[in-house]
């Protein structure tokens, strides 16, 4: 339970004890190069488990690119480069001669656009945990698929329908049946790229509300352009800017008393 | 500091601080003309300076429909959410402030008939002249953004607090001296006690402004003289 006052009407802006929960990721000198492009300059953070670190920044300040560095999604661009250490649970996920699929099953992604499987609602969920075989029976599986649309608030909504396809729902329901096709594998990380900008406040505040009850379980990182948001669900937020990791802290503290100028500019709303 | 790009905003922000200093501004000349009506026994101006009150309150309520007004719409943070909170604050501060002057020129009505022994208003009126100081000092501080000026004004407060003690005395001896003094005298510590509590909003005000710039409150305790809580005059018994 987090018992820390709401940053929003926290008065005392003290430095807060620092975090005591265990690091789960760990950037150090990150540097990522699209061609001649040097999209991000080393970048260096510490992403405590179990809670929801925000990143923000103006498009185009890299943040995408670092959330994409740790599920090793940058792989996929044949231009890209990347230097630099990423360790989850201190473990180099740049090892050569570790499996990428197998990183991702620990890393889930959900994109900013609901992307489900043009199959049934029951098969997006059933999906990965087929392929990574994580049931030996079909009432193991009807198992995962239902908790799995359980924790993704989903499964009220669809336990009649099941064999519908999952590109018939709403929006908002085709995102949270995104996110449960992700838990279904039982991640360790969940990483997010601005899963509400193309959701109602409604969705929204559903999928919110399913960040709140996941973070318990899960680290989480979400990418989002509204500082609302990034200041309702995260714990700790990092700003970035052209490239730079320009200030991390606690989400009470950088949105109520930010250090850096560029921080304060960028959330307030005065960049140019 | 850079401007907003949506200008709207940066235009409500300079209108609430235009505000902040109407009421400041309203609220100095309140305390000085509570207590010149009071020295000059003039109960006519003692009832308009009761009455010009009423446009701090309406400011007051004006700032604060406008603060939350913006909260909903614009979602200040950082710099600007402080800024807007501490107009929330200092708002009310200075409707304290004006209430408390108010109360002088309700007594200053009350004894506008009694001839006033002359050493008190001496004290009264070096009381005055530190807490309207030290008013428009922190008001100052407010409007250039400057915490070490705020902080000035917050230790300076004990100034006005040994005043205060040495007036209280002062009137308690003037009470033994002659029963027929304590109504009077009761209505002057009231008029004391209210200047020495417009300067304790000073001292709120100057942590808000501390807040304000800073992001923190003012570390560790306020010096503080007011010592009257604790005194007992026991004189002969005639």
């Amino acid at each position: 339970m987090d018992m820390r006052p709401d940053p929003l009407i926290m008065m005392t802006t003290q430095a807060q004890a620092p975090t005591t929960t265990p690091t789960k990721v760990a950037a150090k000198n990150v540097n990522v190069y699209y061609g001649a492009k040097h999209a991000l300059k080393d970048v260096s953070v510490d992403i405590p488990e179990k809670s929801v670190t925000a990143f923000i920044g103006p498009s185009g300040c890299g943040k995408s690119t670092f959330l994409r560095c740790i599920n090793r999604m940058n792989d996929t661009v044949a231009s890209c480069r990347v230097e630099g250490l990423i360790q989850i649970d201190g473990k180099d996920i740049y090892d050569p001669a570790l499996d990428p699929v197998q990183l991702r099953a620990r890393v889930g992604m959900v994109f900013q656009k609901p992307n489900p499987f043009p199959k049934s609602i029951y098969d997006n969920v059933a999906y990965g945990p087929r392929i990574h075989g994580l049931s030996k029976s079909k009432v193991e599986l009807d198992q995962i698929v239902e908790s799995s649309l359980r924790k993704a608030s989903l499964w009220e909504e669809v336990k009649d329908r099941l064999n519908d396809s999952g590109t018939g729902l709403s929006g908002g329901q085709q995102q949270r049946l995104c996110i449960a096709r992700t838990i279904a594998i039982n991640p360790e990380i969940i990483l997010m790229d601005e899963p509400c900008s193309a959701l109602d406040p409604i969705a929204t505040a559903r999928i919110e509300e399913l960040m709140e009850e996941l973070r318990h379980n899960f680290t989480m990182i979400i990418v989002t352009h509204s500082m609302q948001q990034a200041a309702r669900v995260s714990q700790r937020t990092a700003f970035f800017h052209l490239g730079i990791l320009v200030e991390t802290g606690s989400t009470s503290d950088i949105f109520t008393n930010p250090t850096d100028k560029r921080t304060q500019d960028y959330i307030t709303g005065r960049f140019g | 500091m850079s401007e907003h790009i949506v200008k709207s905003y940066e235009q409500e922000l300079a209108g609430l601080d235009d505000k902040i200093s109407q009421m400041g501004g309203l609220a100095e000349q309140l305390v000085g003309e509570a207590f010149d009506s009071l020295a000059s026994h003039n109960p006519a101006r003692a009832r308009a300076t009761v009455a010009s009150d009423a446009t701090i309150d309406l400011l007051h309520r004006e700032l604060e429909e406008q603060v939350i007004l913006m909260i909903a719409r614009r979602q200040p943070l950082a710099n600007d959410l402080r800024q807007v909170i501490s107009v929330l604050k200092v708002a009310g501060e200075l409707e304290r402030v004006g209430d408390l002057a108010k109360n002088v020129a309700k007594r200053a009505q009350a004894i506008s008939g009694e001839t006033h022994p002359k050493g008190l208003l001496t004290g009264l009126q070096h009381m005055t002249d530190l807490a309207s100081r030290q008013l428009k000092d922190v008001l100052d501080a407010y409007a250039a953004r400057n915490p070490e000026r705020a902080m000035q004004v917050w230790r300076q407060d004990e100034n006005l607090d040994a005043v205060y003690n040495s007036v209280f005395r002062e009137l308690l001896t003037y009470m033994m001296e002659d029963p027929r003094n304590i109504g009077l005298c009761t209505h002057l510590l009231f008029v004391a006690k209210n200047l020495e509590r417009i300067g304790d909003h000073t001292t709120n005000i100057a942590e808000t402004v501390t807040y304000m710039t800073r992001g923190s409150l003012p570390e560790g305790e306020r010096p503080k003289g007011d010592l009257t809580s604790s005194t007992l005059m026991s004189g002969p018994i005639r």
